[in-house]
């Protein structure tokens, strides 16, 4: 591991100020950055040590849930009101890494966590997100676990949280302060597709700082579930995951929402074409329109099209299970 | 820079490394060999510690973060004289081979005997998957598990969970 000088912040003031600063990261619980400095895929000249900013409550004020970007995985997840007004997101967490992992791991950190591409992840491959330019191997065999969706020509790497496909589904916002300044960005506007650029991964730039995550309070946010499929029962990213929201009233759909995990370079949902399920009843023709809608534009090789199959399966046991 | 915490109830005061985990401070510098580097990047649970109550990956965590914690290791659980019950549990119901891989699965346990909401096989399975066993232990492991969960549920917890967990 490369050395670094490493700092405590002790205010968000202290932490914004720092983290300008070039080849400057924040820490928080570690459990990716400490990961990707031992591979040497990330070596910050500075470290910020932000575990003592108070960015951990968890509190409900009016319509919005609003959640520390450094609570911790366990603590949100065990949330009795995260349980009650969002379970998509506890089940979500939940899913996710191991009782140990989660105890460390903060809600940032889960939303910053880098690919699990094998390429990305080894200095014994080239990788355009890694050294950009330098090539992407995956194009010449993508693997079981490469993306379907949102892929260009630079990089098929699958995003692998699970947080951030609830977050999704949940029409949640990213608070985000850049010195005096503060703003609220969508998730779905967090996050960046690969395009030329697949080392640019959010919109967050530097001496910038998320602080905290709301979601809307919403009779549809509690109807939320999260479903997450994969080779081993547990302890693995996703093969392919979906959170899903319905509401329905005298069995026809008023609103929903679903969102894909495991399938893309960024968290996945097409709002259009839910257009197609609103409306009328739930029926197998009109969720297989929808999937065929959602899929279109997936890109898939011999090795990972059993995503296109999975997804299917699993928005379809996810809707067909809903009361509607 | 310099690390001041307590380690199985006595305060520490060392100079590191910045680069330096927690892993690598007790078993290099404290000589507390209990606590196993299995992969050194946070996927098999055997540098399993406590800190601050909550079990944690040793391995993924800077030593310069642990100054003002509490940090538990397996040998803080028991001795060879006097076994903690999930120890002598272990060793009744045969839950480890090589043994490599046991003190990170004894200090998963130790959560997962206190955590009160984990009451069905299944759950303490799934509550226990980031500990992986190459020798596959692992039925032994959860068979030990219920049992003191069982005896701590029924005589109160202070019998399972040691002064040092919060």
């Amino acid at each position: 591991m490369r050395s670094f000088e490493f700092l405590q912040a002790h205010s968000v003031e202290e932490a914004l100020a720092l983290l300008a600063l070039p080849s400057t990261k924040a820490l928080a619980g570690g459990t990716t950055l400490v990961d990707l400095m031992k591979l040497g895929v990330e070596a910050p000249a500075r470290l910020v040590d932000i575990q003592a900013l108070p960015l951990t409550e968890i509190a409900v004020t009016g319509e919005t849930l609003r959640i520390g970007a450094l609570a911790s995985n366990s603590a949100v997840a065990a949330d009795p009101s995260v349980r009650r007004l969002c379970p998509a997101l506890c089940d979500a967490l939940l899913s996710g890494a191991s009782g140990q992992i989660r105890n460390a791991a903060t809600m940032g950190g889960n939303l910053l966590q880098r690919t699990r591409c094998p390429f990305f992840r080894s200095h014994d491959w080239p990788c355009n997100k890694r050294e950009p330019g330098s090539g992407c191997p995956a194009h010449e065999g993508a693997d079981a676990h490469h993306a379907v969706l949102g892929t260009s020509d630079a990089c098929l790497a699958v995003h692998p949280s699970d947080l951030a496909v609830a977050l999704l589904a949940l029409d949640a916002e990213i608070g985000i302060r850049a010195g005096h300044a503060a703003r609220q960005v969508s998730l779905a506007a967090f996050y960046r597709l690969p395009g030329e650029t697949p080392h640019l991964e959010t919109i967050i730039g530097a001496g910038e700082l998320i602080t905290h995550i709301d979601v809307p309070i919403t009779p549809l946010a509690a109807t939320s579930r999260y479903l997450k499929l994969r080779g081993r029962a547990s302890y693995e990213f996703a093969s392919a995951s979906v959170a899903t929201a319905l509401h329905c009233e005298n069995g026809r759909v008023v609103e929903l929402a679903v969102a894909l995990g495991g399938l893309g370079t960024v968290p996945w949902r097409d709002r259009q074409a839910e257009t197609l399920l609103i409306g009328g009843p739930l029926s197998e023709a009109v969720i297989n329109r929808f999937c065929d809608a959602l899929l279109a534009p997936a890109r898939a090789s011999a090795a990972n099209a059993y995503k296109l199959a999975l997804a299917r399966g699993a928005i379809r046991r996810m809707l067909e299970s809903a009361s509607c | 820079m310099t690390v001041t915490a307590t380690v199985n109830g006595q305060p520490v005061a060392i100079t590191v490394d910045v680069r330096r985990t927690l892993l690598d401070l007790l078993r290099e510098d404290l000589g507390l060999t209990g606590t196993k580097k299995g992969c050194d990047h946070g996927q098999c649970g055997a540098c399993t510690v406590f800190v601050d109550g909550r079990r944690v990956l040793s391995c993924l965590k800077l030593a310069v973060t642990t100054s003002g914690q509490a940090v538990t290791t397996v040998e803080g659980l028991g001795t060879p004289d006097v076994l903690h019950p999930l120890q002598e549990a272990f060793m009744r119901y045969d839950a480890f081979q090589c043994g490599y891989c046991t003190s990170g699965q004894l200090m998963s346990a130790l959560a997962v005997v206190a955590d009160e909401s984990l009451t069905t096989r299944d759950q303490i399975r799934e509550a226990m998957s980031g500990n992986l066993c190459r020798c596959g232990a692992y039925q032994g492991i959860v068979e030990a598990i219920i049992e003191v969960k069982a005896r701590s549920h029924a005589a109160g917890s202070e019998d399972a969970t040691p002064d040092a967990i919060v």
